[in-house]
């Protein structure tokens, strides 16, 4: 699969989606293996979930949110999504940055 | 018939609340009622100090009732269940139910180490595992210190968001202070294990107490998100497989709101309330309205918040009264002292909108105080804060800070 479609985009300087309505399921594929991830189906359930807990509250869910939402303990998150699996996900899924909660 | 306005919790978002309202109501009109588990006022900001000796027990606990008019009629009982479709409340003490035409939320956020296997039942809490974000952990903890030899500390943060993100960092600083005055300070490892990516949330104050830490030979381990503690091996562990190993561990266990807000099934998964960030109206029932970190804003759970908030709820509350538009006024303003150590401050004041910058405050220019850098007077602001809070901040009175941020002083 080519990476092109990440040069079609616009990104913020964190590397979030800049504009919610440029992502598409490809576009996710694309950023999973930028990140060296493969999705299956498991990621697919938590992207789906995101995208759904975000349209409805208007923000990027929290770990724990997307652990108790999904059914997907937080341990299996971490494999799934390495290293800060809500800020991986929210960026893969076209979501915002999830709220530094300061 | 007279009208009820109650309130939950008597700390300090409630407690100014009281005093504000019970101020601009007609009182032959309505009656406000005050209910809170706990007779005793706690200034949480000065349980970080006890850890090192500054501050006694009896510094930080007065009775609640000596800060409420005596107006205001004040309930000490458990909460049992709120249910907002009836406005009623259940309370544990005589079975009573009181009803409410508006109800104000203050009921807090918690700390919960048994969230955390390993924490509380693993054998080494209180003994070389403690937190400061008790009264009795904090007492504890001072008493271990007194005679500590050395060792491994590591402070960590369980989960975010925690009351007062900027506990941790004081806490380390005035740690690496403290084993200087006692002459050990080479023989202790000083270690923040965080679930931040930095010292901070915000990029360019974290940079500035990222590197105040380095400077004081604070190691930051970055991006922790603890799993469990591991007693006998002595490590903390986080969901990747990280482990730190300390001899001395200080927990800033999982924050969540109040039992009551679960049970009642008005809170988000951590059991803070759904709030309108600007108007602090609850997003679910226009009749309740949330003051400090019982809320979701996503703004620092501190005392300075809940300050900033003070007037929004009540001028919001007397507009609702009136059949008025709530105003989206709250801007998410918050301003803290950070004890830095060696009798020195640092002072951050934020909102939703802009970070931390450098500059002076309150008066442009002039300060006294200074922004997001080290200084005396900042330290000295802080000790004499405690002053202000018991005698003005929590009767309702003025503070000489304006509620919503001004960029006038700051450098950007």
């Amino acid at each position: 699969m080519s990476t092109d479609i990440l040069a079609t985009v616009a990104f913020d300087d964190q590397g979030y989606l800049q504009n919610p309505a440029d992502w598409t399921p490809e576009l996710a594929e694309a950023l999973a293996a930028q990140e060296g991830i493969q999705l299956t189906e498991k990621h697919w359930q938590v992207i789906r979930f995101c995208r759904a807990k975000a349209a409805e509250t208007g923000k990027s869910p929290t770990l724990r949110q997307i652990s108790l939402g999904t059914g997907i303990p937080t341990k299996e998150l971490f494999q799934l999504f390495p290293k800060g699996p809500a800020k991986r996900v929210a960026r893969i899924a076209g979501l915002k940055k999830p709220e530094g909660c300061i | 018939m007279t009208k009820t306005l109650l309130i939950l919790g008597a700390g300090t978002g409630g407690t100014m609340v009281a005093n504000k309202m019970a101020h601009h109501l007609d009182l032959t009109e309505w009656r406000i009622v005050v209910v809170d588990r706990d007779e005793k006022h706690y200034y949480q900001p000065g349980f970080l100090f006890i850890p090192f000796g500054m501050y006694a027990a009896t510094d930080v606990v007065r009775p609640k009732r000596n800060f409420l008019p005596p107006t205001v009629e004040v309930i000490f009982s458990p909460v049992e269940r709120i249910e907002p479709e009836r406005n009623r409340v259940y309370l544990q003490r005589d079975n009573r139910v009181l009803h409410y035409d508006y109800l104000v939320i203050a009921t807090g956020s918690h700390i919960h180490p048994e969230e955390t296997p390993g924490l509380v039942d693993g054998g080494g809490w209180m003994k070389n595992i403690f937190t400061f974000y008790s009264l009795d952990g904090a007492v504890q903890l001072a008493k271990f210190l007194k005679f500590w030899k050395g060792g491994r500390l590591v402070l960590n943060v369980a989960e975010m968001p925690i009351k007062c993100p900027v506990a941790p960092l004081e806490f380390l600083f005035l740690a690496d202070w403290f084993f200087h005055e006692r002459g050990i300070r080479d023989k202790v490892e000083i270690v923040y294990a965080t679930p931040l990516p930095g010292a901070f949330t915000k990029p360019r104050a974290s940079a500035v107490l990222g590197h105040l830490l380095e400077e004081r030979h604070i190691h930051l381990v970055p991006d922790f998100y603890l799993m469990e503690v591991d007693t006998g091996k002595q490590v903390i562990r986080s969901y990747d497989g990280q482990e730190v190993p300390y001899d001395l561990l200080v927990s800033v266990p999982v924050n969540m709101g109040a039992q009551v807000i679960r049970d009642s099934g008005l809170g988000d998964e951590l059991g803070f309330v759904p709030i309108d960030k600007h108007t602090l109206q609850s997003t679910q029932w226009e009749n309740i309205w949330v003051i400090g970190d019982a809320g979701n804003a996503p703004t620092s759970k501190a005392g300075s918040v809940a300050h900033f908030m003070l007037d929004v709820v009540v001028e919001n509350l007397l507009r609702h009264m009136e059949g008025l538009e709530p105003l989206p006024k709250f801007d998410g303003h918050a301003n803290c002292f950070i004890e830095s150590g060696f009798d020195k401050g640092i002072l951050i004041d934020f909102n939703y909108e802009v970070e931390p910058l450098p500059g002076k405050y309150p008066l442009p220019g002039i300060g006294p105080f200074s922004l997001l850098k080290e200084s005396h007077v900042n330290h000295w602001g802080k000790m004499l804060f405690r002053w202000f809070y018991w005698n003005v901040l929590l009767k309702g009175g003025d503070m000489p800070f304006e509620s919503q941020m001004s960029m006038a002083g700051k450098w950007v």
